[in-house]
């Protein structure tokens, strides 16, 4: 854990400064927490790797014991039936440290160093990359290539070898007291031994390295450092390791980031911006919560008025001009930093400059994403705000006025089916009827479906459904809080109503309907009824890939409910497991005070009882969430095939901006749930993604599993 | 081998390193409310286990939607409660928004709070648990106490402050 890791960093730290013929008690101490490494999940431990290296450049460890304790490290890539991030983390654990101790090390130990050098570019030669495309932001390779993270690593330590090691940008505070340091005692490092991979063991993903700038895009300012120079490995990590130390605290987290060395010969703020966006864009996820990224940009405004933001400005334009390759996941995350962005600088942008996307066809990702963006920051003020923000020419990508759309609305419609009983409905809710009475009033609609009436009123009836749901969300349309306030109000009717799959699905599409224009309000009316349990999220995934949304399957918010949908369900797992588990403890507890006593005890108790129960409960739920994932992916995998299929008959290209879509969406559930589907891998393998599948869709999952491979 | 060294706890001064943990923006505030009732102790330990957030200088005109887009952004909301003027029963400029887990109001506190909403800075600060009542501005007029005695003119909370409007 970060605390241990800091206290024993603090004992080092004061070591170093007050007392060092007592060091080496300390350092085996910290060399204990490299030990905790087998359970390190992140990068993070590769920092205490750095730390001792530069203790050698301290002339506090002896060079050669840390070349042998990197031997160790490498040679983890021969061992045998391990998984290939096993051997990455170790081999980046080396690597990342080579451009503080390179040179030290090769002046000691040249031979040793070739050495392992050489089983180094063999590993990297002969590990499988499948996984990258999954992970990549763009999928061009201009202006810049997304390299694999391992690739680029070995091209700058390639190049710093090329450079005898000179390495101009770490801070080496320790050159100028050499002559007394190089007097000191040397200790060498007890010897390591990687622990053995288990089951339970746990490595870092994969990751592609982002890059957006280049020398080119500041002319006027310093040179920034090359893609494969070691400085920009260096100046990367530094920051990512000040966001990471820093995350919490916003106003410190910027002033650390704008003060960090040499920032009069790197231009530091491309640096920055370049790295904060590397994280938000990170694929699977970004290393902490979005909004963080968003508030953090405002503080480095604030903090370099006259500088960042033009910086950031220029940042957005060539993430803009980048849409057309741009990894929807990724697209998603600019939309929301975007808007929330504007929102705090009164919407303040330079519209026309995007003219360009208004002679698009709207699906294409230039156009969708203005929309969505609109969308967004229509959300965060209102209707009117953004109609006067945007040219008149941009009318056509502004959002609808979120009104309601309440069928039964007017007396022309009064020739429609439940028209009258709409009515009546009306008048009673206003009138605070009871769940009885709204029972009895929808006693008398006829059903559509009549032959399938077995006589109990219990059956599927849609127009019901759609009177009672029309009615009700058109009388609590007037803001969220009377939209829940009726949910919870006619809970029973609607339970009632939606009892079979069938109105679940129904109920979903008539509010549909009726908030079609206000993507918001469903998704949180969709929220409310699955936490109410008015519908279950089987139902949800159904309805989305539902023939009546394909108009709207491809807009941003139909996603945002699927995954938040997902989110609630494996929130429910966990919970019910974690009851399940505390009711164990309890029951182990008692069990030992009353075997203290010598006293029998009861067998089927009250606690044995509600262990059973829960047991079932998990059970259900864990049966449950293995359900909603594959109902999605096997709507995924019918609508992709049917896509697939059409375009291979009609001789077109397959790849049009909804196959681009469609096909990231399903990367972006593995993706954004991958620790769950981890759980169900050979169900899916053995029933879903079988080798008849269209080799499109199949490479998908075949990327996903590379992941932890 | 050397000596045993000193074998004790760091000899540093503690908290060399404590600025890593520090988290400020989820700290407690010096407020306390006090309308509540119990002990300060009590209200103390109800504010560290909270997951309800009171929310500050909102527009009169900003809706439970917009609250609940930005509130949003921190984790799923469990329930937007408007601050209503005690006579008008309209929005007076405050809320509360309860989150079903603490973490995601924590979140909130570093993240949202002091940023913008309808163009204006606004303040969250911990609070301990909705009650029935607590929905009402507390000023003589009806709105909120600040709102009574403020001598500036804020187009969004109704132009000049009560004492002033009423001169």
């Amino acid at each position: 854990s970060n605390s241990s890791l800091e206290s024993n960093l603090e004992g080092l730290a004061g070591v170093l400064e007050a007392d060092l013929p007592n060091y080496k008690s300390k350092i085996l101490r910290i060399l204990c927490t490299v030990y905790v490494l087998r359970k390190s999940r992140n990068m993070g431990c590769a920092f205490l790797v750095r730390f001792l290296s530069d203790l050698v450049n301290c002339h506090v460890i002896a060079a050669p014991s840390m070349v042998a304790m990197f031997e160790n490290f490498v040679s983890v890539t021969q061992e045998e039936d391990v998984p290939q991030v096993r051997c990455d983390w170790y081999m980046f654990a080396f690597l990342s440290s080579l451009p503080w101790v390179g040179k030290e090390l090769y002046e000691k130990k040249d031979a040793e160093m070739d050495r392992l050098l050489s089983q180094t570019e063999s590993y990297l030669k002969r590990r499988q990359k499948i996984h990258v495309p999954m992970l990549q932001v763009w999928t061009a390779d201009k202006p810049h290539p997304q390299e694999e993270y391992l690739d680029c690593l070995w091209s700058q330590i390639q190049k710093l070898k090329k450079d005898r090691w000179q390495e101009r940008h770490i801070l080496r505070p320790y050159l100028a007291f050499d002559s007394v340091l190089c007097e000191a005692l040397q200790h060498n490092l007890p010897p390591f031994t990687p622990p053995p991979h288990t089951e339970d063991s746990v490595y870092p993903m994969p990751r592609v390295i982002f890059r957006m700038f280049d020398y080119t895009d500041d002319p006027e300012g310093p040179v920034m450092p090359g893609s494969h120079s070691v400085e920009r490995f260096v100046i990367e990590e530094n920051l990512h390791c000040i966001i990471k130390s820093h995350w919490k605290e916003r106003k410190t987290c910027a002033a650390q980031l704008l003060s960090y060395p040499g920032n009069n010969k790197i231009p530091l703020n491309y640096h920055i911006v370049e790295v904060i966006f590397a994280e938000l864009f990170q694929l699977p996820s970004p290393p902490h919560i979005e909004v963080m990224y968003t508030t953090l940009l405002i503080e480095l405004c604030k903090l370099q008025p006259g500088s960042l933001p033009q910086v950031l400005a220029q940042a957005t334009e060539m993430l803009y001009m980048r849409l057309d390759t741009m990894n929807t996941t990724c697209v998603d995350r600019f939309i929301n930093w975007f808007s929330h962005h504007l929102s705090n600088f009164q919407f303040r942008w330079s519209w026309e400059d995007w003219s360009d996307c208004l002679t698009q066809d709207l699906e294409k990702p230039k156009p969708k994403f203005v929309r969505e963006v609109l969308e967004k920051c229509m959300r965060l003020s209102y209707h009117q705000r953004i109609i006067d923000i945007v040219p008149a020419s941009f009318s056509v990508l502004s959002p609808a006025n979120p009104v309601c759309i309440y069928k039964y609305g007017d007396e022309s419609n009064r020739s429609l089916p439940g028209y009258t009983v709409a009515l009546c409905l009306t008048i009673a809710i206003k009138n605070k009827a009871s769940n009885d009475e709204i029972f009895s009033i929808l006693k008398d609609v006829p059903n559509p479906n009549q032959d399938d009436d077995d006589g109990e009123g219990f059956t599927f009836n849609p127009l019901k459904i759609e009177v009672f749901v029309q009615t009700l969300l058109h009388l609590a349309a007037k803001s969220f809080s009377h939209s829940f306030s009726a949910l919870a109000k006619f809970h029973e009717v609607f339970k009632t109503l939606a009892e079979s799959d069938e109105g679940k699905l129904h109920v979903l599409r008539v509010v549909y309907e009726v908030w079609k224009n206000h993507p918001q309000m469903i998704a949180v009316l969709v929220d409310k009824m699955i936490r109410t349990q008015i519908v279950d999220c089987a139902a949800v995934a159904n309805w989305i890939f539902s023939s009546e949304l394909a108009h709207d399957f491809t807009r941003f918010y139909i996603w945002e409910i699927l995954h938040s949908t997902i989110r609630k369900m494996n929130k429910h797992v966990l919970k019910i497991h974690k009851e399940l588990e505390e009711t164990k403890a309890r029951l182990a507890r008692q069990h030992k005070r009353v075997s203290n006593l010598f006293v029998i005890f009861k067998p089927n108790g009250p606690l044995e009882e509600q262990i059973e129960r829960l047991q079932e409960k998990v059970e259900s739920a864990q049966s449950e969430q293995k359900n909603l994932f594959l109902v999605i992916f096997q709507r995924f995998i019918m609508l992709l095939t049917e896509h697939l299929v059409r375009c291979e008959t009609g001789g077109i290209d397959v790849f049009t901006p909804w196959y681009k879509s469609c096909i990231e969406r399903l990367q972006q559930i593995f993706l954004q749930h991958h620790q769950i589907i981890q759980q169900y891998m050979v169900t899916l393998e053995n029933l879903l993604f079988t080798a008849e599948l269209d080799h499109h869709i199949l490479a998908v999952f075949q990327q996903f599993c590379a992941l932890q491979a | 081998l050397g000596q045993a060294g000193h074998g004790s706890a760091a000899m540093s001064s503690s908290g060399t390193l404590s600025i890593l943990r520090s988290d400020s923006y989820a700290e407690l505030s010096q407020y306390r409310d006090q309308h509540f009732r119990g002990t300060r102790y009590d209200q103390e330990r109800l504010l560290r286990k909270s997951c309800t957030l009171y929310v500050g200088n909102l527009s009169f005109y900003t809706t439970e939607e917009q609250i609940h887009e930005l509130f949003g952004k921190s984790g799923d909301i469990k329930k937007v409660i408007m601050g209503l003027d005690k006579v008008k029963k309209t929005a007076c400029g405050f809320c509360f928004v309860e989150y079903y887990a603490r973490g995601d109001a924590e979140n909130a506190m570093r993240y949202i709070n002091g940023t913008r909403l309808d163009d204006r800075i606004i303040r969250t600060d911990w609070d301990a648990g909705f009650k029935e009542g607590r929905q009402y501005g507390r000023g003589r007029s009806g709105g909120q106490v600040r709102d009574e005695y403020r001598q500036d003119y804020d187009a969004g909370r109704g132009g000049y402050g009560k004492t002033v409007q009423c001169q």
